[in-house]
């Protein structure tokens, strides 16, 4: 079994560390520092990092409204959530140019106003896009610590005269952040990789729209090693995100011990 | 802001993000139906579907194999390598779609460590079996993720009991282990089906998307999109069926959850 995880996954992923230094150490650096390579990686991390901080906003409101509240249509407003995991990527695309792309009724004119909501070839259209396929990871993650708090430690919070933000701050926050951080994670590593959902909608335009994932898709065809190069810049930042949020995430468990 | 503030917000969210645009593809579809049945019936279309089926039986089959061996060695094994298991198991997860294409690429290509098949005739790269290795890959920790908890719940004393009637291992976990597990299993199965069927990023650097041949359904709803001119009818009506084939699955995880969820 071990063996079968080494050859399936291992093993490629160490062909692209190797490839990536074909050109030696000079030829890694020339690729990640070129300033094609410099504005894809950027914009990733960008775009990725704002849609994950929106993400776990409101994510975090999505799932307290899902468990504290109650109203006609919750329990089938609770399983479209996973409706971005369902979806085959390249169809959200096609699904956020359907309301956010040309001509559609956000399209408007009266008079000499006009508003038209068409993202499509923007660096806002990435956004969106990364919006749609990380809506479920912070709901998901929080919805479970959400259900298992106990409520008596809020009114207790209350009935000595703490205010709702206080209480929330207080007592809920410190239960729910490390469900909030192992979503952000998640919807990280999730988000700066992505590419069907925002292939056909962000244009794709090298310094302007190009994101990571898609400059190495392009690249990988003449310059094998480039993109090699690029891949393993695009994982070391995943991990390092990763492996900073697991130690927040560990900080934050620790501390609520403690 | 109050109860009703925080629910304006959370439903404005959604419908912003979710609602509201899904509603509008499937009114877009809609627009254009004739155009949208021909584009699903044409030949290229339907020879896609039955790769994309294909390749996603493969996934499921291998995957639930050895997801089920995996979680077992996770949970009860006592062997060298369970740490690694279980630390490598969730990479694909986090892994972008686009270095797992790279990385089969590199190394089964013709130049790569593995080279020998693709010099020989036995064509990997930019042919069907680097689509399977590719869904494989991305869908590996799926069967593995929903087993290992309920492994860990039902405990060994069933099966102890199993072995003390004399029964043997084989026996045990054909009668008792299995059985147990299945919910789980079935869970696993169903979001490596979702996954498989939706792959993009990976199939479309390593299969070569050839229109009847090597072009998965997702990479057809591509290829419609981008000789649209104009006219996206038949994307939205491929990707349509997508989405219908997606919906069936959230229903089938509403239905099995809490089945899961009592084992």
């Amino acid at each position: 079994m071990t063996t079968f995880l080494l050859v399936v996954v291992v093993l490629p992923i160490a062909a692209v560390v190797w490839k990536s230094t074909g050109n030696g150490w000079s030829g890694f650096w020339e690729v990640v520092s070129s300033p094609q390579a410099v504005a894809a990686l950027k914009l990733s991390v960008i775009t990725a990092t704002l849609a994950v901080l929106t993400t776990a906003v409101f994510g975090t409101i999505i799932a307290w409204v899902l468990v504290r509240d109650s109203f006609a249509g919750k329990s089938l407003v609770n399983a479209i959530i996973d409706l971005p995991f369902a979806l085959p990527t390249i169809v959200a695309g096609l699904v956020i140019m359907a309301l956010y792309g040309p001509r559609t009724p956000l399209d408007v004119t009266i008079g000499s106003f006009h508003f038209d909501a068409d993202i499509t070839f923007t660096r806002t259209a990435i956004y969106v896009a990364l919006l749609f396929v990380t809506l479920p990871f912070v709901v998901r993650t929080v919805q479970p610590v959400l259900i298992e708090l106990d409520r008596e430690l809020e009114d207790a919070a209350r009935s000595l005269g703490a205010s709702g933000f206080t209480t929330f701050r207080r007592i809920v926050l410190p239960a729910i952040l490390p469900g909030v951080l192992s979503g952000v994670a998640m919807a990280f590593a999730r988000a700066i990789g992505e590419i069907g959902a925002i292939v056909l909608i962000a244009g794709n335009l090298p310094f302007k729209t190009e994101a990571a994932s898609i400059h190495l898709f392009y690249r990988i065809e003449q310059d094998p090693e480039g993109a090699s190069a690029v891949a393993v810049v695009l994982l070391a930042i995943s991990f390092g995100v990763l492996l900073g949020i697991g130690a927040v995430r560990w900080h934050v468990t620790r501390h609520e011990r403690g | 802001m109050g109860r009703y503030g925080l629910r304006v917000v959370a439903l404005g969210y959604l419908t912003l993000i979710l609602i509201a645009p899904l509603a509008m593809m499937v009114w877009r579809t809609a627009e254009d139906l004739d155009g949208a049945w021909a584009a699903i019936t044409a030949p290229d279309t339907i020879a896609a579907f039955e790769l994309t089926l294909k390749v996603t039986t493969i996934a499921v089959v291998v995957n639930t194999v050895f997801g089920i061996i995996c979680a077992l060695l996770i949970v009860r094994g006592n062997v060298p390598g369970r740490g690694f298991l279980n630390a490598f198991v969730d990479l694909p997860l986090s892994l972008s779609p686009v270095i797992v294409g790279l990385a089969l690429i590199t190394l089964y290509g013709a130049n790569g460590w593995l080279g020998w098949f693709q010099r020989h005739g036995h064509e990997i790269v930019f042919a069907t079996p680097s689509i399977v290795l590719a869904t494989i890959f991305v869908t590996l920790p799926f069967v593995v993720r929903e087993v290992v908890p309920t492994l860990r719940e039902i405990g060994t004393e069933q099966e102890q009991a199993a072995h003390t009637l004399g029964a043997s291992g084989w026996q045990a976990f054909w009668r008792i282990t299995l059985p147990s597990i299945r919910w789980a299993v079935v869970y696993g199965v169903v979001l490596t089906a979702a996954r498989a069927i939706g792959e993009y990023g990976a199939v479309a650097l390593v299969s070569g998307n050839i229109a009847g041949e090597t072009q998965t359904a997702t990479l057809r709803v591509e290829d419609a999109y981008q000789f649209s001119y104009g006219n996206y009818a038949p994307a939205y009506g491929i990707a349509f069926v997508l989405a219908a084939t997606a919906i069936l699955v959230l229903v089938a995880m509403l239905v099995l959850q809490p089945k899961g969820a009592r084992h």
